[in-house]
């Protein structure tokens, strides 16, 4: 990407004899909205705490608008983060906290107080300058931690699984408030977090990581709907993946494997045969466990169809027309 | 919510237990008599006063009063950092390093006392003042790692991190955010080795020397050779200062506001 606002090339991190970071190429736009997406430990957690300055890659280069920051300390770095825990400072009140990085640019006690009030009521939080941390409610937390971090007007704005301590309701709040505030101040941000659907619906691009590496990089629909391989189909609802070796008709080549996410599967009818192992009603759909040659297979049917009980024989088949066709993974990570 | 009699009982006994001794030091403290006996003689101040006017004993109050403070405050600039080296920055050797500086809690007195004096003190022609500075601070040292290290286990993390990518430099970060925080831990690390200081025998008991001694060694001197109640009235105050400093220091730095 030529207008790469935020560049890693090769950075590696290491602990002792494990990799957690291995290699690894990135770049983010000016203005662009990067998902870092993985199960824990996959490394996007130390990535995004590499690129904040709070952990020295063993190797690699990281460059942030042009210049290289690798041996910059995190403090000069002009990156904001947002913790997944706030890490609000719980002796200070509301507008102290959101003042904490005003007051360290030595602004004027007029511009302080304009420019933290202003922050704090982008994010609905006005008339609650005076109150302690803990006197707020998880979902006003998470916004006093963002309006701490974006007040200082940072380059680039790091989110650390922002929403996984909200409930449901307020996760969506959060989800759209981030999005209009990212749209609105055009800023660059790195969302780091283990949940495709908020990936989905907030990132410009999503990048699926494994083992310290990246498994695929794309916009969201080319993440959802043509995965690259097992583990990244695995991770955005393709339940049912298996060897093109084992399917009778399958074209060879390059295809190491087929996917199918549950919808995919027709139940009742087909060339093979099974047995329900179990059955979910689900409003909608059902969601059936078939035990077949296959090994097990998650299936999803509409609920107006007949329905099949634990035990029932049933055939089913696995479209080629509707399955995605993955690469073969590479080795894993580490070696 | 109602006490049993048995319950009731216990916590009498258990209070006379822990303040009994107290007790009967403050009533022979402040008995009208000629000799320390308790219960007191009749209750008059006259013994107070008389303490009060030994010259010894205020000179030794003020080089105790001093050593503590002096130490305790050398203490503490010792053992912070070092709490927050083996919290925070995770050494080579924290376990090795951890137990080192516990050790003086674990050798008895006497021998760190005699150590001190045979190896360091002589060898070196160390002078009494500095000498009771210097071991009374490297016996409170690990106080103040064990207090500050534990607030420190408490405390987040991140806050110092976020701090940090707000701008702030490392040691601003520790001042603003993390030393708020770990407050209490501080003020109980000077309670506690100033208390430990002003109360210490065994090691002081070799150091000091003609002319310089610490008050509870002068205090041991004089029950050898007097047996009026002049040392139960001074035990007393001493006692009074203890609940003042306490008092004073929380009142002061809110230690109770964070507990």
């Amino acid at each position: 990407m030529s207008d790469a606002f935020l560049e890693l090339h090769g950075v590696t991190l290491r602990y002792g004899r494990s990799i957690a970071v291995d290699a690894l190429d990135l770049s983010v736009g000016a203005g662009e909205l990067v998902a870092l997406l993985g199960p824990s430990g996959c490394g996007k957690t130390t990535t995004m705490r590499a690129v904040a300055g709070l952990l020295k890659p063993t190797s690699g280069q990281i460059r942030i608008g042009g210049q290289d920051v690798t041996r910059v300390p995190p403090n000069k770095r002009d990156v904001g983060l947002m913790f997944q825990s706030y890490a609000l400072f719980p002796h200070l009140s509301v507008f102290e906290n959101v003042a904490f990085g005003l007051r360290l640019r030595r602004l004027g006690e007029a511009e302080i107080a304009e420019r933290a009030a202003a922050a704090l009521a982008s994010v609905g939080l006005a008339g609650t300058e005076g109150r302690l941390p803990r006197e707020l409610s998880g979902g006003q937390q998470q916004r006093v931690a963002l309006a701490r971090a974006l007040v200082v007007r940072p380059r680039l704005l790091l989110l650390d699984e922002p929403l996984s301590n909200l409930d449901a309701r307020l996760r969506l709040e959060m989800r759209t408030e981030i999005a209009r505030l990212q749209r609105e101040l055009g800023l660059p941000m790195i969302y780091v977090t283990h949940d495709q659907v908020e990936a989905l619906a907030l990132a410009h691009r999503i990048i699926v990581m494994r083992g310290g590496r990246i498994e695929q990089d794309g916009a969201p629909a080319e993440i959802y709907e043509r995965p690259r391989n097992a583990f990244v189909a695995r991770f955005v609802g393709f339940e049912t993946i298996l060897p093109a070796t084992s399917l009778p008709g399958a074209p060879r080549g390059a295809t190491a494997a087929f996917g199918w996410r549950p919808h995919h599967v027709q139940v009742g009818a087909g060339p093979y045969e099974g047995r329900v192992l179990g059955a979910s009603y689900l409003g909608e759909a059902v969601e059936y466990l078939i035990e077949s040659d296959f090994g097990p297979i998650k299936a999803e049917a509409p609920a107006d169809l007949p329905r099949h009980g634990p035990g029932d024989p049933v055939r089913f088949d696995l479209p080629l027309s509707r399955a995605v066709a993955l690469e073969a993974e590479p080795a894993p990570g580490g070696a | 919510m109602t006490m049993r009699p048995w319950a009731i009982a216990a916590l009498v006994a258990v209070l006379l237990f822990l303040l009994g001794p107290f007790l009967i030091i403050v009533g022979a403290g402040l008995s009208a008599g000629e000799t320390l006996t308790f219960p007191p003689e009749g209750l008059s101040l006259r013994w107070v006063w008389a303490v009060l006017q030994v010259d010894t004993l205020r000179h030794a109050f003020a080089i105790s009063f001093s050593l503590a403070v002096l130490s305790t405050l050398g203490a503490l600039a010792l053992g912070i950092p070092a709490a927050y080296a083996l919290e925070r920055l995770d050494p080579p050797g924290a376990g090795a390093i951890r137990a080192l500086v516990t050790a003086p809690l674990v050798v008895p007195g006497i021998v760190v006392g005699l150590a001190l004096l045979r190896y360091f003190v002589i060898p070196l022609g160390i002078g009494i003042r500095p000498a009771l500075l210097m071991s009374h601070t490297a016996l409170l040292v690990p106080y103040t790692v064990r207090v500050v290290a534990a607030s420190l286990r408490n405390l987040r993390v991140d806050i110092e991190e976020a701090a940090i990518l707000l701008g702030a430099s490392p040691l601003t970060a520790f001042v603003s955010v993390v030393m708020p925080n770990i407050r209490n831990g501080i003020v109980a690390a000077f309670i506690l080795s100033f208390i430990t200081s002003f109360n210490q025998v065994p090691v002081s008991l070799f150091l000091a020397g003609p002319g310089v001694s610490t008050l509870p060694i002068e205090m041991l001197a004089r029950i050898d050779f007097t047996y009026d109640p002049s040392i139960a009235a001074l035990s007393a105050l001493l006692a009074l200062l203890s609940i003042a400093i306490v008092f004073v220091a929380e009142r002061l730095l809110g230690l109770s506001r964070y507990v």
